[in-house]
């Protein structure tokens, strides 16, 4: 930006803005984070404070190792989350490439169709996914939380990536078909790098809510075998006694792999999101 | 070599007619070129030979076998696009292997054709870049290596200058009319711009409105224009059109070229005030609102001293008077 632009208190005024939404958002994360590495009876005398070298007790920690298997439900949740991942870009690409590269009929109500998705949440679904899923026998498995959440991730992603791909240039994709590329080339080697920041906001807006499910798991794979973190956290949850620093630790540790994940995912995110709005 | 030939090829999107029956012949060896305003079905019908669009009617036969139905690849045809659209992840050198290798063209085949067109071209610096590290220029000579390497039977261009800037437009312009001097291959070019289709063409196929207007050679559509709409579209500054009742005539409208009215400070046919004068050097356009005709364009070739508001007689060449009936067609 130009230093005409800008002026001093403009720019104090947007930070302070920004900071203090920051604050805001994080503040949740922090105080989870702080209290899990204290001891009980410090996190609920002075749940703010830091913890001191009184208070400071790794019990949350050596309780969420000792109980439970929580490496199998890490485990868990990264298969279901990077699979539901790969299944939503993998459909959802495709499907937007369909609508947006080829005129047929039905094209625009086959596009609100699958966008309808956005506006009706699947949970209301969840009485006949159960019965699908038992009747199939899928109950108790991953299979049932990857497709499922496959199902909830596509509407977005389609909507999202069908707005990018009307934008890659109608001349490369007919330079390709002309050289004799496959459509299935075309769509793998030309389009996809060109919407790769696209597939990136698309990754990070699928991802967060699968990993923090607790609705599906719940109902759909409770048993200990299939059990994701979220729902592993709520061992800790009783109706009358809470182990709090246990229930802490869970949902610290279970933070790190989307963190990881967003890294790994944010500088497309960002590109992906301001694209069009800055250009 | 190719020769290319066009059966009644119509094409609707939906309700729009966009091609309302184009019959057309094109010679082996010959350069063609699509003119018309936008709009006017000229990209339409290039996508059409290329297969890249389905025809709703009609027939496209490529050396004398019916390509209607067959892929883009299978075509013999090569392309160069506006966007130039090179493959943003490959080197120039992969960008000119790519189709070759899909064909299954053997490696130092591909490596032989590469040399010769990348050497005549002068490609040859650039060929481990990326198209992002070329200018708009170069990217333009990439894509035309592209076209080059396959060796097709018909070479199609669609607007192939319109991204590039003035002065690399007439170089590039240059360069293509030297290619199809040296490979006496059959192009089809399609333009909006009346000077690319004048310098390049053999032929030029004027089209509006989803129907061909005129073919002929850019001189006889200069001196001969069909109708109204190829008399104005040819040539620039564009015709005059005058009705042909204010100057007595029983034709529907009387036209004269800018550079065929002679101008005089004393006598002449039609009396004007100048509104306007550009002085372009090498030659002078005069905008002279007369009692007669109305508002002409004149063009005067090198420099004329004039301005708002000086009195000027026009007389128009009679021998070089276009005269138009009702239907718009050029009449005797």
């Amino acid at each position: 930006m130009s230093k005409a632009a800008t002026s001093l208190p403009r720019t104090i005024g947007a930070h302070a803005v920004l900071l203090t939404y920051t604050a805001i958002a994080l503040f949740p994360v922090l105080v989870i984070v702080v209290n899990s590495f204290k001891s009980r009876n410090a996190i609920f005398r002075s749940p703010l404070s830091l913890p001191t070298a009184e208070t400071f007790d790794l019990i949350g920690y050596t309780t969420v190792m000792a109980q439970g298997d929580f490496f199998l439900y890490f485990q868990n949740s990264l298969i279901v989350t990077v699979a539901s991942l790969f299944f939503v870009l993998l459909f959802g690409a495709m499907a937007a490439f369909a609508l947006s590269e080829y005129r047929f009929k039905g094209n625009t109500m086959m596009g609100l169709y699958l966008a309808l998705g956005i506006m009706i949440p699947i949970r209301l679904g969840t009485v006949a996914i159960l019965q699908l899923m038992v009747a199939s026998g899928l109950v108790n498995t991953l299979t049932a939380l990857i497709l499922v959440y496959t199902a909830q991730g596509l509407p977005l992603a389609v909507f999202i990536l069908s707005e990018f791909m009307k934008q890659v240039s109608d001349d490369l994709k007919n330079a390709g078909r002309i050289d004799g590329l496959s459509e299935y080339r075309i769509f793998f080697r030309l389009v996809l790098p060109l919407v790769r920041p696209a597939m990136a906001t698309v990754a990070v807006f699928t991802m967060i809510p699968i990993w923090n499910d607790l609705w599906f798991p719940l109902i759909l794979a409770p048993s200990e075998a299939t059990k994701t973190v979220t729902l592993g956290a709520q061992v800790f949850i009783g109706q009358f006694v809470t182990n709090w620093n246990a229930v802490l630790a869970a949902l610290s540790l279970a933070i790190l792999p989307v963190l990881i994940l967003y890294f790994f995912f944010s500088r497309q995110l960002i590109r992906g999101i301001t694209s069009g709005a800055v250009k | 070599m190719g020769s290319l030939k066009i059966e009644n090829v119509k094409k609707s999107f939906g309700p729009v007619e966009v091609l309302k029956g184009i019959d057309l012949d094109v010679k082996d060896g010959e350069f063609v070129v699509f003119v018309g305003p936008s709009g006017c079905g000229k990209s339409t019908l290039l996508r059409i030979i290329a297969g890249l669009e389905d025809a709703s009617a009609g027939n496209v036969l490529i050396d004398g076998a019916r390509v209607t139905n067959a892929p883009p690849s299978k075509r013999g045809i090569a392309m160069v696009f506006q966007t130039y659209a090179l493959y943003p992840h490959l080197t120039v050198r992969d960008n000119m292997a790519l189709g070759l290798k899909q064909a299954g063209t053997p490696a130092d085949e591909i490596d032989k054709r590469i040399t010769a067109s990348s050497s005549m071209l002068s490609l040859e610096p650039y060929l481990k870049r990326r198209p992002a590290e070329l200018s708009g220029g170069q990217r333009q000579r990439v894509a035309i290596g592209r076209a080059l390497v396959r060796e097709p039977k018909l070479f199609l261009f669609d607007e192939p200058l319109s991204n590039l800037d003035a002065a690399l437009r007439v170089n590039t312009r240059l360069e293509i009319a030297q290619l199809h001097n040296r490979l006496k291959a059959t192009m089809v070019y399609v333009t909006h711009d009346q000077v690319e289709a004048m310098t390049l063409a053999d032929r030029i196929v004027v089209l509006n409105a989803g129907r061909i207007e005129q073919v002929g050679a850019p001189m006889e559509l200069y001196n001969k224009p069909a109708n109204l709409f190829v008399a104005g579209f040819i040539g620039s500054p564009k015709m005059n059109f005058v009705d042909g009742a204010r100057l007595g005539e029983t034709a529907k409208t009387v036209g004269v070229r800018p550079e065929h009215i002679a101008v005089s400070q004393t006598e002449g046919a039609w009396k004007g005030t100048v509104i306007h004068a550009e002085h372009l050097g090498a030659d002078t356009n005069v905008f002279l609102e007369t009692e007669k005709a109305g508002l002409i364009t004149i063009r005067l070739f090198g420099e004329y001293q004039t301005g708002p508001g000086a009195t000027l007689y026009a007389t128009p060449d009679a021998a070089r008077t276009y005269r138009f009936g009702e239907d718009g067609k050029v009449l005797g």
